[in-house]
């Protein structure tokens, strides 16, 4: 239902079509839908820089479309990178032999591989948070589950030499501030995070180049870990041996030292804060928001997603009444341990009157998801079980 | 200027052929957000949107208060360079918070 305007707007961007909808709200304005050129109309959080969400319905699929993926930047000046110009650098105080590459030698130089994996923002659910927090007010959309195709990020490495005594690997990407002075958006792993097989330099996504507003030409993928480390549009690596001390790391995407579960990121910590690293155990229901009316008597199932940091998902259990009782969801077919894991449960349609549904997920390495949040500054790691309210009649 | 005039003249033909309903075009597309009017507007639209649009505002209202401000516009001045003076940052501070505190 479009329910306040429907317009055409030109950009320098290219043509956007914006619809305003009395949506699923995260927050108190009704979503807006607003289509980047390459995309789908998407929940639009801001125009610039630009944070389009992805809507619930397309959360469904398997894989997310890549012109439905959600987009997130922290900076505006963000250049249309032109594939034969790129140039990939790989240096730093802990290479042995600093080199650059073409898209061409990366493509060509090293194996490729692929992964399943989700990209969720550490802000996912942001605007879900009670007492809210600042920060861009994410709904459930600020995530997708993609086939992530390029070379590991490991191998690269090697050909550079990692030297004995490197600590961090720092990233960063082509888009930059608007002032010079702002902090330019770069990020480090742990050299172990960085020589993980699973960490690639991705090149596709789903099959195809991946889109301009999700890092062409190349990004990176830490499959377990939140989507700020996968930087976008990749243009220098630097193995360091000593810790990053970027804005980006040492103040930004941190929470409380020891509220969290996951890995740690040690020569980040300090006594107080530590980065966001690991995605928590999560689930969302993709069948049905609070509101929907079933009719009685007709078959009705409950659909979702389940994942976590990469142990797999064990278990999906669904209540009926609140907690009090839990049954176990049918999960559906296994695309991979850093991939998202459906879910399924019929819906009892026998009686009239509300029916609220309540989804908890488990992890094979023993997390469940919790019903109360953990307090945090920067509202990261929403991942409590969700309820919808549904009516039979 | 002369190109982008054509351009945007043989936009608005092929739009009007196309059958649009509404028709807005400008500058950017972000300039159909727009801030509350009232005493400071101008000043805190000018210096916000060096760098972003104003969802920014309008969406984090709910979580806000004038203390919340308060570190907002502070880490924008210092941590991220705006070029904004010290009276100025108390007369963003008394628009944003006049307009756009939501939290109790």
């Amino acid at each position: 239902m479009v329910t306040r305007r429907e317009l055409l707007l030109g950009t320098a961007g290219g043509w956007l079509l914006e619809r305003a909808w009395a949506g699923e709200a995260a927050g108190s304005a009704p979503d807006t839908l607003t289509a980047l050129t390459g995309k789908k109309p998407l929940i639009r959080r801001s125009f610039r820089p630009p944070n389009f969400e992805t809507p619930l319905a397309e959360l469904a699929a398997p894989f997310t479309r890549n012109d439905a993926f959600f987009v997130r930047y922290h900076l505006a000046v963000i250049p249309q990178v032109d594939p034969a110009a790129w140039r990939l650098q790989i240096a730093g105080a802990s290479a042995q032999h600093p080199l650059t590459l073409s898209l061409k030698e990366l493509r060509s130089g090293f194996e490729h591989v692929s992964v399943a994996a989700v990209n969720q923002c550490a802000g996912n659910r942001r605007g879900l948070f009670t007492p809210r927090v600042p920060g861009v007010q994410w709904g459930n959309g600020a995530m997708g589950n993609a086939l992530w195709r390029g070379v590991r990020l490991r191998d690269v490495l090697q050909r550079a030499g990692v030297a004995p005594g490197a600590l961090e690997v720092v990233f960063d990407g082509a888009d930059t501030p608007v002032l010079p002075a702002t902090p330019d958006f770069l990020k480090s792993l742990p050299i172990e995070r960085a020589l993980d097989e699973n960490t690639l330099i991705a090149l596709e996504m789903n099959g195809q180049p991946l889109p301009h507003w999700n890092g062409a030409p190349a990004r990176l993928i830490v499959p377990g870990w939140v989507a700020t480390y996968w930087v976008k549009h990749l243009t220098s690596i630097r193995i360091e041996p000593q810790a990053f001390d970027g804005f980006w790391m040492k103040t930004a995407y941190r929470v409380p030292t020891g509220a969290f579960p996951g890995s740690r990121f040690t020569s980040q910590e300090s006594a107080e804060t530590t980065p966001v690293t690991e995605l928590m155990v999560n689930s969302l229901i993709t069948s049905h928001v609070s509101g929907a009316r079933l009719p009685r008597g007709e078959r009705a199932e409950l659909a979702g997603k389940a994942w976590d940091s990469g142990a797999g998902i064990e278990g999906v259990e669904v209540s009926a009444d609140h907690g009090q009782s839990w049954r176990e969801a049918t999960l559906q077919r296994d695309l991979g341990r850093f991939a998202w894991r459906e879910f399924r449960f019929p819906l009892d349609t026998s009686k009239a009157g509300p029916l609220g549904m309540s989804v908890r997920a488990r992890s094979r390495d023993g997390a469940k998801q919790p019903d109360k949040l953990t307090p945090n500054p920067s509202g990261y790691h929403d991942n409590i079980v969700q309820t919808v309210s549904l009516e039979v009649a | 200027m002369k190109a982008a005039r054509r351009r945007a003249a043989v936009l608005l033909t092929s739009l009007a052929l196309a059958g649009a309903s509404a028709l807005l075009w400008g500058a950017g597309a972000e300039e159909s957000v727009q801030l509350k009017d009232a005493p400071g507007r101008d000043l805190t639209t000018g210096r916000c949107i060096i760098c972003h649009s104003l969802e920014y505002i309008q969406s984090n209202a709910p979580a806000m208060n004038r203390a919340a401000w308060q570190k907002t516009i502070l880490k924008m001045k210092d941590r991220f360079g705006a070029p904004i003076t010290d009276e100025e940052a108390k007369q963003i501070l008394d628009y944003l918070d006049s307009s756009y505190s939501g939290k109790s």
